[in-house]
C-alpha cells in the first residue's frame, strides 16, 4: 500500500546508520541558537519562581473570586499535551499500528517533558508550597491524613503514577537503541554513558524475549493511564459546584481534548525536526495523515463537548447555569471565548480536506492553532466560570501578571530545553522498531 | 529676631506656598499606591540571589524544623488582680466632636486589645460605632508623634513648659489679652472647671472652638428657637413617623448608636406583631439612613429647602408655604402624603435635619416638631452637653481677625487640625503666621503642628484621665487603658499649666472636679463606682421646657420665603456643590487609619479614597465615567477629583466627602483621596452653587468592593412590604429558586449537642458597617491597601453587600451583611486535599490555618465567596507597637493561608471552658460574637439552634426566615429573616418600585 | 571491539539498582525517627536555666504544692510561672545568700524579671488551657511526668500533635480523682479502669478533637 510507513530502498543499516547519525554526527549550527533561546525561556521561569518563592502567589493575578489562574491553566494544558505519548506507544502498539513506530519515541520523549512542566504548576500555585508534601499521605507526627475525598489528591497520584509509568516505557524502549549508540559512537564518554543506560544489552534473542514481553506488559499497563490521568484533572473542576465547572460531560471531553492537544504537539515538533534531520524517509506522508486524522476525529469529539456544555447550561433551567452561558459568549471575556472557537473548532474543519492533511506546512498551521486554543479552552474553563457565579457582590476580573506571563512562557522553555537534549542525545526515532517493520527482514539482521 | 527664627518664618512660607499647590490629586498613578508600604518591602539583589539558590532545595525541609529555645518572662513583682491570659476589663468613654460613647475596653496584661459598648451607658447600650472600633489602630499608630518638638526639633515637654510659663508671666499684665486657645467642642465638666480657672487669670483670654464637622446650622437653629443654646435630642422610640431632611441619624451623630437602636426597636415584626415606624429620608445625598427609609427622595439642597418650606405648610408652621415644584404635581402629592402622615402622628413623630446642614433647614424641622406637639415627646429640650457652646464658624473668624490684627500673642491649639481644614475663606495659615508664639497638641504630626513653633504629642483617649458627657449628658469619668506609650500628654495636663494651677497629672485634675462635686465625705467609694460602671449616676440631663419663640420664627419664615422662591425658580442655578463627612475618615482625623481606609463605604462600597459623586442621568449628560478626573472649579477655586457615578445621587449635585487628600499625614494616609476644603468657605460650609466642572481626560483609580450594582434576579436579598406580609407572610421563602435536593454524597452529620447559627436581620441592618470594624479588631485581620483592594483581595470576614433595585436615579437599597454561612454540606470541605478546614461536631466550619498549604481550592467552590486568603504576608509581624494591638485568642495569619469567620469560635470555646468548669450547661447569649456584640441593632443574632429556648432557635421560626442559595443544598448555619418595609399605603408619586417580594422576579 | 565494561560491572549495576531502593527508603526511615527523636522534641533535654531550680527538692523533698508557684493553672490556661517575689517569700529568711539565688535577689531588687527558658513550649497556633484539664481530672504528671523526682526540669512528652490526640481520643484513660490531680506520686490502684470510667461519667470527660479544640 502507498504511502508507506517507510520510503522504500532501506535497509537495516541504512537505518541504523540515518537515525544514529542524528545524535552521532557534529552539532548542526543551527541548534545552538535555538537551544539558547529555550535556555533563556527556562531561566525567566527561574527568575519567576525565585519570585514567586520569596513574595507569595501575589505576584500572580489570581484574587477573590478567581482563586486559580494560568498556573492552573498551564497545568492542565501541559498534562493534555503530555498524553498522545502514551496513547501513541501503548494503545497503538496493542492495536499493532505499524504507523507509530516512527513518532512513538519523541512523542514519548515529549509526554515525559510536558507532565515535567505539568508537574511544576501545581507545586507553584500553591500558597504554601514548601508544604506541597503534606498532599502525599505519609505517617506523620501529626497523625492526620491527606483528605482523600479532594480531586487534588487524585490528581498526585494519577499524575505521579502517569509520570512513573511512561518514564519506565520510554526507557525500556530505549535500551537497544543506546546500545546501538554504545557500539556506534566513538567517544569514550559516549560510550560509557551509553553503556551504563544500555545496561549490558547484547541483542541476544533472550533479551528480546524479555524487552517484548516487558513492552507489551508495560503497554497494558500504560494503557488505561491515558484514559485515567485527565479523567481525575477534570474531576478538579467537575467535583466543584461552580456553573461551568460542575457537568459529568467533563472526563471524556478532557480526555478527548487531551488526545487533541497532544497530537497538535506532535505535529507541532515533528514537522521541523524532520526536515531539521532529513527524516522524511521515516517520518513520511503516510504517519502524518494518520495523526491528521486522530486530531480531526478527537477535535470533532471536543466540538461536540462544546455544543453539548452550553445547550446543557441553557437545558438546565438553573439561572446560575443559564447566565454562565450567557456570560461566556456576551461576558467581559467572550473574546477569548470567540478565539477558542476560532482555533478548535473552524480551525479543525480543514482537516477534513485531503489536501490540507497531506500538506505539511497547512498541518503544522493547523496544530499551532489548535495548541493556542487548547490553551484558550482552559483559560475559559478556569476563569470566565470562577469570574461571575452564585453571589453578583462577589463578581471581579482576572488580570494575569508580568509573572504569570513570565511563568507560561518559563515553561515552555523548559519543554523545548529538554527537548532539544533530547533529540542531540538519543535517538528520537526508534531504530529497532523501524528495523522491526522493514518489508521481509527477520530478527537474523536485528542487531547490526 | 534670631537667626532660627527668620528660617522658621521662612520654612512656613514655603510650606504655604506648597499648601497652595498641593490639594489636588496627582495626574497620574503614584508609584506606590496607599497602603503599599503596609506590605513586605521589595527584595534587594543580594537576598533575591540567596534564595534564587535556596528555593530550590526546600522540599521536604519543613518537616525537620526544630523548636526555638523561647523563654518566658514572670513579674517580678505581680500587679494586683492581673492573671496571665485573663483579660480585664474597664469602663470609659470614646468621644467624636466633644460626645461620649461610654465603652468597656478589653485589656490582656495590660495591652487594651478590643473595644466593646458599656450596656449601662445611654449613648452605647452594649454597642458602639465603626470610630470606636478603630480608636484603637489609632492609639497603636506606629506613625503617632513621640516626641515635643520646636521648630521640628525634638524638646523635652519641660522645656515647652519652660517657654510657655515666662510668656504667660508675660501675658498676666495684660489679663492674657493675648493669649488664645483653640479647641474643637468639649462636654468635659473638668475642662469646664479648668476654663473658669483660666478666665479667673487671664480674663481677656479667650478660648475659640472649631469643628470642621460642626452642628452650627443647629445651634443658631436652637438660639433662635428658644432664645438660648440648648441640647435637642430625639426619643426614637416613641416615634411612629420620622422625616430625615438630610440626616444620617442612624449611623452619625452624637448618639447615633443609642438612635438606631431605639429607630429599629420599633421595626420589628414577629409572630403576628405588624407594629412598625415609618422613614421618609428626604436627602441631597444617599446616606446610610436614606438606604433604610421606606420612602427616599433625592433633591438638590435648594429644593430640598422649598420641601422642608412646604412640610412646614403641612405642619402648620405659620409663615410657611407650598412654593415652587412643590405647589402642584408629583412632588406635591408625595410632599402631601407625608404631611398627612405626620400630622395623623402628631405628637408621636419626628422631623430631623441633619447636624451639617443650614440653619434655616434646622430652624424649620425645629418649628414642624414644634407645631406637631412632638417637642417634649419625641424631641426633648435639656441644658447643653457642650461647654460654653458657640457658633464655631464665628469663634473661628474672630481668632482668625484677631491674629490678623496681631493681636494674638500666644495660641495654643488642643487637638484638632485648622490649617488643614479650616473654611478657605479664613486663610488660617496666613493669619496664623502672625502669632509669634504658637504650639499644636496633637496625636500626629499634621499640617498644623507643622505651621507651629511647638508641636506637642498627645496622649491618647485611652492613654489618660478626663471626663466627658453623652448626648444626654450622662458623664463617664475616662481611665486610661495603658500608660502613655509616646509620653504624650492630655488636653487637661496642658491647660494645667496655663491656668498655673497646683495639680499637674491628669488624675489629680480629675480627680479634683469630682471631689469638688462629689463633695470629700466618702468620695473614695463613689469615685470607684464611677469608674467601675463608667457612669456617674443620675447626671444626665432632665429634660426641660423652654418656651419657643414662634414670632420670631414666623417672621424668619417670612423672611425666607421671598429669597427661597426665586432660588428655586431659577433655571441656570448651575451644579450644586455638597460637603459631607466621610463616613469613614469624619473630618479627617482618620486619614492614617487603616481600618477606616479600608472600610467600604455606605452606597459606593469606596475604599481608600473620596470621590466627586455624580448620579447617573448627569454623569451621562457630561459622559463622565466612573474613574474620570475632573476638575471642580468653584470661585476660581480648581480641585481634581476622580468622578464616581451613584444611582440615587439628585441631578445636578456634586457630593465630596471630606477629611482626604492630607498633605502631611502618616504612612497610611499618605496618597489617599483629594482634599476637599479648599472648596469650602464659610459662607456654605454644607454646600455650595455655582459649581462648573471640567473634564481633564486623566484617570484615577478607585477601589471599590462591589462593583456589580443589582442581584441580576438572584434572590439574595429578600424584602417586601408590610402590606405584602400581611397578606402573605412566607413570602420570602417562596421566592427562593426551587427546593434544596435532599440527596447528598457523603452521609449528613448528626449534630447531638450544640448546633451553633447565627440569624441576620435584613430590616434591621443600617449598614453602619460596625461589625465589620469589630471583626477586624477581634479577628487581628490585615489591612491590605488600596492596590490589594483594587486586586479584589480585602480581607473582611463579613461584608455588606449592596443592592440597587428599580430607578437608577432614585433606586431602592438593600444591604446584606454576608459572612461565613457554616453550612452543614459546606463546598469547601471536601475539596481541601489537606484537610485544612473541617466540620465540627457543632456544624461549625472550622478553618486550620496551620494545616493550610493554600491551593485556594475552598475558596474556588465557596458559593458565597467569604474566603479571603493571604497572598501576601498581609499581618505586619515587624511593627513592634501593632504586636500590641493583636487579640492573643486568635492566630495571626501568615502568607500563603485561606481564612475566613469562625464564628469567633475563641469566644465560644472561652465560655464552653468556663461553664465546664462551673458544670453546668451553656446559657443563651452567653457567647456573642464581636459582630453581634458591636451591632447597634440586634441585626446579628448567634446561639444554639438546638436549643428550642434561644433566641435564634425562635427567630428560624419566623415566616421571614430563609437561606440564601439554598438550592444548592448547602444547607447554611447563617440564615437570613427578610427585610420588611413600612411604606405608606397610599403613597403617590415619585413611584417606588419594589422588587424580590411576592411578585418576586 | 574491545569490552566498555569489566565483568565485574554487571555485579556492580545489580547491587546498586537494588541499593538505590534501599536506600531511599533509609532515608525516609531516618527523617521519620528524627522527626520523632527527643532531639527534635526537645523532651528530656535540659535548658539552661538563670538559676538551677529543682522541682526535686521543692516538690519531692519539701513537698510544696503545685498550686503556690503556679497559681493560675486552676483559672486560667496558662498554669503561671511564679514572680520573683514568690520565691523571696521563703529565700528572704531560707538561704538568704546562697550564691547559687544571687540572681533571684537582683531580680526582687531591681524588679528586672528573671528570664527563664520555656521547657513546655507548643507551637503558636495551639490554644492549650491548663484549668480545664484541671478541672476534668486530668493530673499534672499525665504531661509533666514525675516533677518530683526532676533535679532539673525538662519536657516529659513529646507535646506532638498524635501525643495530645492520643489522650484527645481515649481521654477516660487518664483520668484521676479531682483530689490526686496535684499528686505527682499518685500510682493508679488495681482495676482503676472501672474507677476511671466512673470519674469519666461524673467528671463529663468528653473525647474533644475538633480542630477548633486547640486551633483557631
Amino acid at each position: 500500500m502507498a504511502p508507506t510507513v517507510i520510503a522504500p530502498g532501506h535497509t537495516a543499516a541504512t537505518v541504523t546508520d540515518k537515525i544514529a547519525a542524528v545524535v552521532l554526527q557534529r552539532t548542526p549550527l543551527w541548534f545552538y541558537p535555538a537551544f539558547g533561546a529555550a535556555f533563556m525561556l527556562l531561566m525567566t521561569l527561574l527568575y519567576a519562581i525565585t519570585y514567586l518563592f520569596a513574595k507569595g502567589v501575589g505576584i500572580w493575578g489570581v484574587n477573590n473570586p478567581v482563586g486559580w489562574g494560568f498556573a492552573i491553566i498551564n497545568f492542565v494544558w501541559w498534562i493534555g499535551i503530555g498524553h498522545a505519548g502514551t496513547l501513541i506507544s501503548a494503545i497503538l502498539l496493542l492495536m499493532r499500528q505499524k504507523w507509530r513506530t516512527s513518532i512513538n519515541r519523541f512523542a514519548e520523549a515529549m509526554t515525559l517533558f510536558a507532565v515535567a512542566c505539568a508537574g511544576l504548576f501545581p507545586i507553584l500555585h500553591l500558597g504554601r508550597p514548601w508544604l506541597a508534601y503534606w498532599l502525599f499521605p505519609y505517617p506523620n507526627t501529626m497523625w492526620v491524613w491527606p483528605q482523600f475525598r479532594s480531586p487534588l489528591i487524585w490528581d498526585v497520584f494519577a499524575i505521579s503514577t502517569y509520570m512513573l509509568v511512561s518514564l519506565m516505557f520510554w526507557y525500556v524502549g530505549l535500551i537497544p537503541d543506546v546500545a546501538t549508540l554504545r557500539d556506534r559512537t566513538k567517544n569514550k564518554i559516549g560510550q560509557i554513558v551509553y553503556g551504563m543506560m544500555a545496561m549490558g544489552w547484547r541483542g541476544s534473542a533472550k533479551h528480546w524475549h524479555h524487552h517484548d514481553t516487558a513492552c507489551i506488559l508495560l503497554a497494558a499497563l500504560a494503557t488505561p493511564l491515558v484514559v485515567s490521568v485527565h479523567s481525575v484533572v477534570s474531576f478538579d473542576f467537575a467535583a466543584g459546584i461552580i456553573p461551568g465547572w460542575h457537568t459529568t460531560l467533563f472526563p471524556p471531553y478532557f480526555v478527548a481534548g487531551a488526545i487533541f492537544a497532544g497530537f497538535a504537539m506532535v505535529i507541532t515538533l515533528c514537522i521541523p525536526l524532520r526536515a531539521a534531520f532529513g527524516l522524511h524517509d521515516f517520518i513520511t506522508e503516510w504517519h502524518v495523515r494518520n495523526m491528521a486524522k486522530v486530531m480531526l476525529a478527537t477535535g470533532l469529539i471536543v466540538n461536540y463537548g462544546y455544543g453539548i456544555e452550553l445547550f446543557i447550561a441553557w437545558y438546565s433551567g438553573s439561572p446560575y447555569e443559564t447566565f454562565m452561558l450567557s456570560n461566556r459568549i456576551g461576558g467581559p471575556y467572550r473574546f477569548i471565548w470567540y478565539a477558542l472557537i476560532l482555533c478548535n473548532v473552524v480551525a479543525t474543519q480543514f482537516l477534513w480536506s485531503a489536501k490540507v492533511r497531506s500538506s505539511a506546512v497547512a498541518l503544522w498551521v493547523v496544530a499551532m492553532f489548535i495548541n493556542v486554543g487548547m490553551w484558550l479552552e482552559r483559560f475559559v474553563i478556569v476563569v470566565t466560570s470562577l469570574h461571575r457565579d452564585f453571589m453578583p457582590s462577589a463578581w471581579g476580573m482576572y488580570y494575569p501578571t508580568k509573572f504569570d506571563w513570565m511563568t507560561f512562557l518559563g515553561s515552555i522553555g523548559l519543554f523545548l530545553s529538554l527537548m532539544f537534549l533530547f533529540v542531540r542525545l538519543l535517538p528520537m526515532i526508534s531504530i529497532f522498531e523501524i528495523r522491526g517493520i522493514l518489508p521481509k527482514t527477520r530478527a537474523g539482521e536485528r542487531s547490526a | 529676631m534670631s537667626a532660627g527664627e527668620t528660617t522658621n518664618i521662612l520654612r512656613h512660607w514655603r510650606s504655604l506656598e506648597e499648601r497652595e499647590a498641593g490639594a489636588a490629586v496627582p495626574s497620574q498613578r503614584p508609584e506606590f499606591a496607599p497602603g503599599d508600604e503596609l506590605l513586605p518591602d521589595s527584595l534587594d539583589r543580594r537576598r533575591f540571589l540567596q534564595l534564587m539558590g535556596a528555593s530550590f532545595a526546600l522540599a521536604g525541609l519543613g518537616a525537620c524544623t526544630r523548636q526555638p529555645v523561647e523563654s518566658i518572662v514572670p513579674y517580678a513583682r505581680p500587679p494586683e488582680e492581673v492573671i496571665p491570659g485573663k483579660p480585664l476589663y474597664f469602663a470609659t468613654a470614646l468621644t467624636l466632636g466633644g460626645y461620649a460613647t461610654g465603652v468597656l475596653v478589653e485589656s490582656h496584661m495590660g495591652r487594651p486589645t478590643k473595644v466593646e459598648g458599656n450596656p449601662e451607658h445611654p449613648a452605647s447600650l452594649g454597642a458602639t460605632d465603626r470610630f470606636c472600633q478603630a480608636t484603637l489602630l489609632d492609639l497603636y499608630d506606629p506613625d503617632r508623634s513621640r516626641a515635643a518638638l520646636h521648630l521640628q526639633r525634638i524638646r523635652s515637654w519641660e522645656a515647652w513648659v519652660q517657654t510657655l510659663e515666662p510668656a504667660l508671666e508675660a501675658q498676666v499684665a495684660l489679663q492674657g489679652a493675648g493669649l488664645r486657645i483653640l479647641s474643637g467642642s468639649s462636654s468635659s465638666p473638668t475642662l469646664a472647671a479648668q476654663m473658669q480657672r483660666l478666665k479667673a487669670r487671664f480674663p481677656q483670654a479667650r478660648w475659640h472652638r472649631y469643628e470642621p464637622v460642626s452642628r452650627d446650622g443647629l445651634r443658631s437653629a436652637t438660639l433662635a428657637g428658644f432664645g438660648k443654646y440648648v441640647e435637642v435630642r430625639y426619643d426614637f422610640s416613641q416615634a411612629d413617623v420620622v422625616v430625615a431632611l438630610d440626616s444620617d441619624f442612624l449611623v452619625s451623630g452624637p448618639g447615633c448608636v443609642r438612635a438606631a437602636h431605639d429607630f429599629m426597636s420599633r421595626r420589628r415584626v414577629r409572630d403576628g406583631q405588624y407594629g412598625m415606624n415609618r422613614l421618609y429620608a428626604v436627602e441631597s445625598t444617599p446616606s446610610a439612613t436614606g438606604a433604610v427609609a421606606d420612602h427616599r427622595l433625592s433633591l438638590a439642597p435648594d429644593l430640598l429647602l422649598g420641601f422642608a418650606f412646604g412640610l412646614g405648610f403641612e405642619c402648620g408652621v405659620i409663615g410657611t408655604g407650598q412654593v415652587g415644584p412643590f405647589a402642584s404635581g408629583d412632588l406635591h402629592h408625595w410632599l402631601n402624603r407625608v404631611g398627612v402622615d405626620l400630622r395623623e402622628h402628631a405628637g408621636r413623630s419626628i422631623v430631623i435635619a441633619g447636624d451639617e446642614t443650614s440653619a434655616e433647614l434646622q430652624t424649620l424641622a425645629l418649628a414642624m416638631n414644634y407645631y406637631l406637639g412632638n417637642l417634649g415627646r419625641t424631641v426633648l429640650v435639656s441644658e447643653p452637653v457642650e461647654v460654653e457652646p458657640v457658633s464655631h464658624v464665628g469663634s473661628l473668624r474672630d481668632l482668625v481677625q484677631d491674629m490678623r490684627a496681631g493681636r494674638v500673642e500666644i495660641l495654643l491649639i488642643l487637638g484638632g487640625n485648622p490649617v488643614y481644614d479650616a473654611p478657605a475663606d479664613f486663610a488660617f495659615a496666613a493669619a496664623m503666621e502672625k502669632v509669634p508664639l504658637r504650639a499644636h497638641l496633637s496625636l500626629n504630626e499634621d499640617e498644623t503642628s507643622e505651621l507651629c513653633h511647638w508641636h506637642l504629642p498627645m496622649a491618647h483617649e485611652l492613654e489618660t484621665w478626663g471626663d466627658a458627657r453623652a448626648f444626654d449628658g450622662t458623664v463617664t469619668v475616662q481611665q486610661p487603658l495603658i500608660d502613655p506609650l509616646y509620653g504624650g500628654k492630655s488636653v487637661h495636663e496642658l491647660l494645667a499649666v496655663v491656668t498655673g494651677e497646683s495639680e499637674r497629672k491628669g488624675i489629680d485634675i480629675v480627680r479634683r472636679t469630682w471631689k469638688e462635686r462629689l463633695g470629700a465625705v466618702d468620695f473614695e467609694p463613689a469615685w470607684r463606682r464611677i469608674l467601675h460602671d463608667g457612669i456617674v449616676p443620675g447626671s444626665a440631663w432632665p429634660p426641660q421646657t423652654y418656651v419657643f419663640q414662634s414670632d420670631w420664627v414666623t417672621q424668619f419664615c417670612l423672611a425666607l420665603v421671598r429669597e427661597l422662591i426665586p432660588r428655586l425658580e431659577r433655571k441656570d442655578a448651575g451644579i450644586d456643590l455638597v460637603f459631607r463627612a466621610d463616613p469613614s475618615l469624619h473630618d479627617g482625623r482618620f486619614a492614617n487609619n487603616g481600618w477606616l481606609q479600608e472600610l467600604p463605604k455606605p452606597w459606593t462600597r469606596l475604599t481608600w479614597d473620596n470621590a466627586a459623586i455624580l448620579g447617573p442621568k448627569m454623569a451621562a449628560d457630561l459622559s463622565l465615567k466612573p474613574e474620570d478626573v475632573v476638575e471642580l472649579e468653584l470661585r476660581d477655586t480648581i480641585v481634581r477629583a476622580p468622578v464616581w457615578v451613584l444611582p440615587g445621587q439628585p441631578d445636578g449635585v456634586v457630593t465630596v466627602h471630606l477629611g482626604y487628600g492630607r498633605r502631611r499625614v502618616g504612612r497610611v494616609g499618605k496618597g489617599t483621596g483629594f482634599d476637599a476644603y479648599p472648596l469650602r468657605t464659610s459662607a456654605g460650609l454644607d454646600r455650595a452653587g455655582g459649581l462648573r466642572l471640567r473634564r481633564t481626560g486623566e484617570r484615577w483609580e478607585l477601589a471599590s468592593t462591589q462593583v456589580q450594582r443589582t442581584m441580576e434576579g438572584r434572590n439574595l436579598a429578600r424584602q417586601g412590604t408590610l402590606l405584602e406580609f400581611r397578606s402573605h407572610p412566607e413570602f420570602a421563602r417562596e421566592a427562593a429558586h426551587g427546593a434544596p435536593p435532599t440527596e447528598s454524597l457523603y452521609p449528613g452529620y448528626a449534630y447531638t449537642g450544640h448546633a451553633w447559627g447565627m440569624v441576620v436581620d435584613l430590616g434591621a441592618c443600617i449598614g453602619c458597617n460596625a461589625c465589620v470594624m469589630a471583626c477586624n479588631a477581634e479577628n487581628n485581620i490585615p489591612v491590605v491597601g488600596k492596590a490589594q483592594v483594587h486586586n479584589g483581595r480585602e480581607m473582611h470576614w463579613i461584608r455588606i453587600d449592596r443592592y440597587f433595585e428599580g430607578d437608577p436615579e432614585n433606586p431602592q437599597v438593600v444591604q446584606q451583611p454576608v459572612l461565613c454561612m457554616h453550612c452543614e454540606n459546606a463546598p469547601c470541605e471536601p475539596v481541601c486535599p489537606v484537610g485544612a478546614t473541617m466540620h465540627g461536631k457543632e456544624g461549625l466550619n472550622e478553618m486550620v490555618y496551620n494545616r493550610c498549604v493554600g491551593t485556594r481550592y475552598c475558596a474556588n467552590n465557596c458559593p458565597y465567596k467569604v474566603r479571603r486568603f493571604n497572598f501576601y504576608q498581609y499581618n505586619d509581624r515587624d511593627t513592634e507597637v501593632l504586636k500590641m494591638l493583636r487579640n492573643p485568642d486568635v492566630t495571626v495569619r501568615t502568607r500563603g493561608v485561606m481564612e475566613k469567620c469562625t464564628y469567633c469560635v475563641q469566644r465560644i470555646n472561652q465560655a464552653r471552658i468556663q461553664a465546664k468548669k462551673e458544670e453546668r450547661s451553656l446559657k443563651d447569649g452567653e457567647i456573642i460574637t464581636a459582630c453581634q456584640q458591636v451591632c447597634p441593632t440586634d441585626a446579628l443574632i448567634f446561639g444554639d439552634i438546638n436549643d428550642a429556648g434561644s433566641k435564634v432557635a425562635k427567630l428560624r421560626q419566623q415566616p421571614l426566615h430563609y437561606g440564601i442559595l439554598e438550592e444548592l443544598n448547602t444547607r447554611p448555619r447563617t440564615t437570613y429573616l427578610a427585610r420588611v418595609t413600612n411604606p405608606n399605603p397610599e403613597s403617590g408619586a415619585p413611584p417606588e418600585p419594589r422588587h424580590g417580594g411576592p411578585r418576586g422576579h | 571491539m574491545s569490552q566498555l565494561f569489566h565483568h565485574s560491572t554487571n555485579t556492580l549495576a545489580r547491587v546498586s539498582i537494588f541499593g538505590a531502593v534501599f536506600l531511599v527508603a533509609g532515608f525516609f526511615g531516618v527523617v521519620t525517627l528524627l522527626d520523632r527523636s527527643t532531639y527534635f522534641t526537645r523532651q528530656t533535654e535540659v535548658l539552661r536555666q538563670p538559676v538551677p531550680f529543682s522541682h526535686d527538692h521543692h516538690v519531692g523533698a519539701i513537698g510544696i504544692d503545685c498550686r503556690y508557684c503556679h497559681t493560675s493553672v486552676e483559672t486560667a490556661a496558662f498554669a503561671g510561672v511564679p514572680p520573683t517575689a514568690t520565691c523571696m517569700n521563703c529565700h528572704s529568711q531560707i538561704w538568704a545568700d546562697s550564691p547559687m539565688l544571687q540572681p533571684v535577689r537582683d531580680s526582687f531588687r531591681t524588679g528586672e524579671p528573671l528570664r527563664w527558658a520555656r521547657v513546655n513550649d507548643l507551637p503558636d497556633f495551639v490554644y492549650f488551657d491548663h484549668s480545664i484539664h484541671i478541672a476534668k481530672g486530668i493530673g499534672c504528671a499525665e504531661c509533666h511526668g514525675r516533677m518530683d523526682r526532676m533535679p532539673l526540669t525538662h519536657a516529659a512528652s513529646p507535646l506532638q500533635m498524635r501525643w495530645c490526640l492520643d489522650c484527645h481520643r481515649h481521654p477516660g484513660d487518664r483520668v484521676r480523682p479531682r483530689a490526686e490531680v496535684f499528686n505527682t506520686k499518685w500510682e493508679a490502684p488495681p482495676g482503676a479502669a472501672a474507677l476511671r470510667a466512673d470519674l469519666a461519667k461524673r467528671y463529663q470527660v468528653t473525647s474533644m478533637t475538633d480542630c477548633s479544640t486547640c486551633h483557631r
